[in-house]
């Protein structure tokens, strides 16, 4: 395995100093509809985080207006579209376009997902489940590899929201999630609406799942809301909706992560019902209060 | 079978059998739970399509639209993660698509809506130099040898029905314009004279800009790599009266031309 040490990704992750280091400040998604405003108004707000495969077209306003607002704000660059779970090979063309889009904007943060969301040459446009055990674990590690070697950077993994679970899965998935960061030197995204959806909609404790990621490298954490439904035995079943406030028992366990794992720079994600620039930066804000909180009790976690 | 092909089969077929050794808690069905993935491929790619094409949604309503595009989503599914490039089959796709038949412009706005989003992302291109075009327009004997690389933006459509009335009858502020006044716009149109039009993205916002068809023709053939004078030649052959000084006028003014060839390098 040609894999770059954890040694390697550190001295690349502090190499990439467009804008340096990712602020302990919280962001917000950066939407097409909020583009001219933020010009003109430059909200106050840590980061705008965007979605890689938005942005992979020629030319145009997108392009335009993401070149004027990099220049003034902090950026993390979010994949949807690698498939780094998939038992097919990555897609080498869309690594290409992954990698052109990070030499041209140069963002502070850069995440993918541990999904799968391409077979057979179709894109699925959803981030699906896989087991947990050796095999599954050799494969996305192999993947990450690929990753980071081709974009000559450390990549951010995120934990998905599920909603199904596999009898050929041997362990949980944070310990699933330890062993990836630790052979690859990737860092986690740490998504605790996804934490609190998937460990409600599997019978676990939320606050266990967080307790468990203690020590390891916490690049980015995600805030979303989720939707309400049930299963077919009657018992709550999440949906991560991205399309409501963060709920109040999100807030604790951010809450309770901070002061586990140490703070962290978070999003506010918000893909669905799209609300005001000015709603999601007070959301914004009401992570940044409890950042704050943290950030000024204890110094920061670092990767190693 | 493979465990993802297993579970990639069974996203596609909502009737077919779930995949094997899924797992739950507390033992409950996992259909109900496997259902939320299959809503969330397809809905997901449904709201892709309705928001690349409202005009056609619009116009045939939303439920009609959906019920369409989850057989379009079904039989051409995305190819590449890149949503803006999905949804290039959908303008043929609705050509064939017999329930649709009694909406008979239908494809050709789709095909207008499609253009207008290539138009939108397309790369950005820098318009001829006032100094070049001086120097070219002196130099009248070989002006007809010329080729012309035109703005990567520029599109264009040409349709037997009235599409460019037909969209703009739903542009504006959603607000002041109900569906009764667009039915009245509608109606107001003839729906089946035939229209072209240029799409053009020199700034930030698409211009649709309607010509005449012998100025089609004759970009069409500037597009294709035809010199100034046989694209001249071929729209007055093909179109009575044909004249080529609006178009080529547009052209310019426009900023749709980037560059003339040397005549002396073929």
């Amino acid at each position: 395995m040609n894999a770059m040490t954890q040694h390697e990704l550190l001295s690349a992750a502090s190499s990439f100093q467009h804008g340096g280091v990712m602020p302990l400040r919280a962001g917000i998604g950066l939407k097409p509809e909020h583009f001219i405003e933020i010009l003109e108004t430059r909200p106050t707000v840590g980061f705008f985080e965007i979605h890689a495969e938005n942005y992979m077209v020629d030319g145009g306003p997108f392009h335009h207006y993401l070149t004027r607002i990099r220049e003034l704000y902090p950026l993390s660059i979010h994949g949807v579209g690698l498939s780094i779970g998939g038992e097919q090979p990555l897609d080498k063309a869309h690594l290409q376009r992954l990698a052109a889009l990070l030499d041209r904007y140069q963002p502070e943060l850069f995440s993918e997902h541990l999904a799968w969301a391409s077979h057979g040459g179709h894109f699925l446009n959803d981030l699906l489940p896989l087991p947990y055990h050796a095999g599954t674990l050799q494969r996305v590690c192999a993947h990450i590899d690929q990753v980071q070697e081709a974009l000559q950077r450390p990549l951010l993994l995120e934990n998905p929201a599920t909603y199904l679970e596999f009898a050929t899965s041997d362990r949980s998935e944070s310990e699933f999630i330890r062993d990836i960061l630790q052979r690859t030197g990737c860092g986690l995204l740490l998504d605790v609406n996804n934490v609190y959806v998937s460990c409600i909609n599997h019978g676990r404790d939320p606050y266990a799942y967080i307790r468990a990621l203690a020590g390891l490298w916490i690049g980015e954490i995600h805030l979303a809301g989720f939707a309400r439904d049930w299963d077919a035995a009657g018992d709550p079943l999440l949906i991560d909706s991205h399309g409501a406030p963060i709920a109040e028992a999100v807030w604790h366990l951010y809450e309770f992560t901070l002061q586990q794992l140490g703070p962290a720079p978070t999003l506010i994600e918000r893909d669905q019902n799209i609300p005001s620039l000015a709603t999601l930066c007070t959301e914004a804000q009401q992570a940044e209060l409890r950042l704050s909180g943290v950030a000024c009790m204890q110094p920061r976690q670092t990767a190693l | 079978m493979s465990g993802q092909q297993d579970f990639y089969q069974a996203l596609g077929s909502p009737e077919g059998p779930l995949p094997t050794g899924l797992h739950t808690w507390n033992g409950s069905d996992p259909g109900r739970r496997f259902a939320v993935y299959r809503n969330n491929v397809l809905a997901s790619l449904i709201d892709a399509l309705a928001d690349s094409f409202p005009v056609v949604q619009a116009l045939v309503g939303e439920p009609f639209f959906r019920a369409m595009a989850q057989i379009y989503v079904r039989e051409f599914p995305p190819e590449s993660p890149i949503l803006a490039e999905y949804g290039d089959r959908l303008p043929p796709f609705i050509r064939q698509f017999a329930p649709a038949t009694a909406v008979p412009y239908l494809a050709d706005v789709a095909q207008l809506e499609w253009l207008r989003i290539r138009a939108f992302h397309s790369a950005d291109g820098t318009r001829v130099a006032t100094a070049t075009l001086a120097t070219v327009w002196a130099d009248v004997e070989h002006l007809p040898d010329r080729r012309l690389t035109l703005h990567p933006s520029l599109q264009l459509i040409r349709s037997p029905y009235a599409v460019v009335s037909i969209w703009a009858a739903h542009q504006g502020d959603c607000a002041l314009t109900t569906p009764h006044q667009i039915q009245q716009q509608l109606a107001s149109l003839r729906l089946d004279s035939p229209q072209q039009a240029l799409l053009l993205r020199t700034g930030l916002t698409v211009d649709l800009i309607p010509v005449d068809a012998g100025t089609h023709g004759f970009i069409t053939g500037l597009q294709r790599g035809l010199t100034l004078g046989e694209a001249m030649a071929e729209a007055s052959q093909q179109h009575a009266g044909f004249e080529v000084t609006p178009g080529l006028t547009l052209l310019i003014q426009q900023g749709a031309v980037m560059a003339f060839s040397d005549p002396l390098t073929h």
